[in-house]
């Protein structure tokens, strides 16, 4: 409730342009994501510009980028085909799969670098067409996975040359708000040649903000960043998210993707599924309860067998047993109750969580086994 | 199509950056135009009066002209590929700019240096004709003819040495190869001025007209032809 509140101070005390609510969309288009204010609240507090992004008036209610049987083959290779889906606007979308699943392929292709060889997209409300290369790339901002800096030049100059690409207005000042954004202002006259692997990742960062994008495709944003460089990414996406920029990310980090990502999707080569991280859990494995006791019970049938919301179960270990369960909010007091009424001396009964990483394990080892056969 | 000033200058204006930063690059820009400058110099300031005659058949300063179609080569062969090497030229096209901003942009900053390097050392030559060659010698040199092709043939063999640079930077995949290729392709530029210069071709106005038309038409032609050339998905992917 606290944090609501904060969020609604912050929300009242910000100069915001309307975004319309987003329109419901065949593949389900969430609003905002809730319970992301802790993040917000901690905050770099001084990114780039302040209000929300300006949402054009005719694509008020579209999805920032929509996707239908979008495919891209180089010759008889097939990058990645038949992908379907629709961001909101202000949604953080996570893109995950193996190395060669097409991810940066589709970066490229929703950017306007490549052209798709089949299927069409909508980015930013303009149709994904070579006339509206121009259109698209104004309103978009791709960061990718290798920096791509000038290393002779300073972080400022390097920034002022894409202020320029961009006709930024006022780039002066908008150079220092996004050095500031990434905790890198006091570096700005030094060569790009002179910093680490990291600090050349932030540089880029400061740089795909510069323009102040509707939408932000990061591939693989905190490559290379150590904890506390990576958090501050984390924080800018988190107040990136809150100002109404889209924002597509590709990642290896799972754990990354679980904590940002209002929903993911997995792709190799096709996608293979796309839905908010916890949604991808429950429809991929069945929800389960670990028990676990101090010695083997003598009748485990006897005990788990026709208990409320349990399914069945199996053993783990000597004296541990998993429990299928529909309910495990019911199912782990009706098992506590059986247990104790057997006279087991019971050490532990937890809800088994599978994390994204599982759900991501699980289809990889999916399709390996399905290319085998 | 409308070009963009702002986007053209930025790309200018970090090349310049580049330059600046990276001293080498006009070491090697200026070193080339001076060792060619050597063998003119030495035949023009040892030659006595009574040469002037022989001089006078020859456009010493025609020879000269290769620097523009030489100079620029090197800079206009790296614009491309060298971007796609350090990988730097994905974030460059993913911004609004239009491929024919980027190569105007590319040309610039190969052109006007090249236009000063040209321009500077054929004024040093003609300082030290004026002051140390004999004045005979210095009037068969400084023909009102020759100075005003000099001039006018300039700009306009640079310009065309970077279009060929541009357009083989755009279609190569190794920076080493487009250089050599970039030297190679002006060369043809570097033998008609030379056999000009040594009045193996009669230089005249109406040849001189005609060659500037030529260029200008190719120059005008270059920046077309360089566009078409730029392929921006094969330039990001490598495929095609």
């Amino acid at each position: 409730m606290i944090y609501l509140i904060r969020w609604l101070i912050r929300m009242l005390r910000r100069p915001t342009v309307p975004v319309e609510p987003l329109a419901a969309s065949p593949v389900g288009v969430p609003a905002a994501a809730p319970g992301r204010d802790e993040a917000a609240a901690r905050t770099l507090g001084h990114f780039v510009s302040a209000g929300r992004v300006a949402v054009p008036r005719t694509t008020q209610g579209a999805p920032a980028l929509s996707v239908h049987s979008l495919g891209k083959r180089f010759g008889d290779r097939i990058a990645f085909q038949d992908v379907s889906f629709e961001i909101g606007y202000g949604e953080v979308f996570g893109f995950l799969g193996p190395n060669g699943a097409g991810k940066t392929t589709t970066v490229r292709t929703l950017g306007t670098l490549i052209a798709p060889t089949s299927g069409s997209a909508m980015v930013a409300g303009f149709p994904l067409t070579p006339e509206n290369g121009v259109a698209i790339r104004r309103r978009i901002s791709i960061m990718p996975e290798s920096p791509g800096l000038y290393l002779r030049l300073s972080v400022a100059e390097n920034l002022g040359c894409f202020a320029d690409l961009y006709e930024v207005a006022d780039p002066k000042d908008r150079i220092g708000r996004a050095l500031r954004a990434v905790n890198l202002a006091d570096r700005a006259h030094d060569a790009c040649g002179t910093l680490s692997k990291g600090l050349r990742q932030r540089v880029a960062l400061a740089r795909a903000l510069l323009s102040d994008p509707q939408v932000l495709f990061l591939d693989e944003p905190t490559a290379g960043l150590d904890p506390v460089a990576a958090r501050d990414v984390h924080d800018l996406i988190d107040d990136l998210r809150q100002r109404g920029v889209t924002i597509f990310l590709t990642t290896h980090r799972l754990e990354e993707a679980e904590r940002l990502c209002d929903r993911v999707a997995i792709l190799n080569t096709t996608l293979r599924t796309i839905g908010r991280p916890s949604e991808l859990r429950d429809h991929l494995f069945a929800r389960t309860l670990a028990v676990k006791t101090l010695v083997p019970l003598t009748d485990p049938d006897g005990v788990f067998a026709g208990l409320s919301a349990v399914d069945g179960w199996h053993h783990d270990g000597a004296a541990g047993y998993v429990l299928s369960v529909s309910d495990p909010a019911v199912a782990a007091p009706a098992a506590t109750r059986a247990l104790v009424t057997a006279g087991a001396d019971v050490l532990s009964i937890s809800e088994s969580r599978h994390s994204l990483e599982d759900v991501y394990l699980e289809l990889v080892n999916q399709d390996q086994e399905a290319s085998r056969r | 199509m409308s070009v963009s000033k702002r986007r053209v200058r930025g790309i200018f204006r970090k090349e310049l950056r580049e330059y600046r930063h990276n001293g080498n690059i006009i070491v090697a820009m200026v070193i080339f135009p001076l060792i060619f400058l050597i063998q003119p110099l030495l035949t023009v300031l040892t030659e006595a009066t009574s040469a002037s005659n022989g001089l006078a058949h020859e456009h010493v300063l025609l020879y000269m002209l290769a620097i523009p179609a030489l100079v620029p080569a090197a800079l206009a062969s790296y614009s491309v590929v060298g971007e796609r090497q350090q990988g730097t030229l994905e974030p460059v096209l993913a911004t609004p700019i239009r491929r024919e901003e980027f190569l105007l942009g590319k040309a610039l900053a190969a052109f006007v240096p090249s236009l000063a390097i040209s321009y500077a050392v054929l004024a040093f030559f003609l300082a030290c004709v004026e002051l140390f060659a004999h004045p005979g010698i210095a009037s068969a040199l400084l023909r009102g003819p020759d100075l005003l092709a000099q001039l006018l043939f300039t700009p306009l063999l640079a310009a065309w040495s970077i279009w060929v640079g541009i357009a083989i930077s755009a279609r190569s995949s190794d920076v080493r190869v487009a250089g050599q290729l970039s030297l190679l392709a002006s060369l043809p530029s570097v033998a008609v001025t030379t056999l000009i210069a040594l009045d193996v071709i009669h230089p005249t106005f109406g040849l001189a007209l005609g060659g500037a038309a030529v260029l200008l038409v190719l120059d005008a032609m270059g920046w077309r032809i360089t566009s078409a050339a730029f392929d921006r998905e094969r330039l990001i992917t490598g495929t095609r």
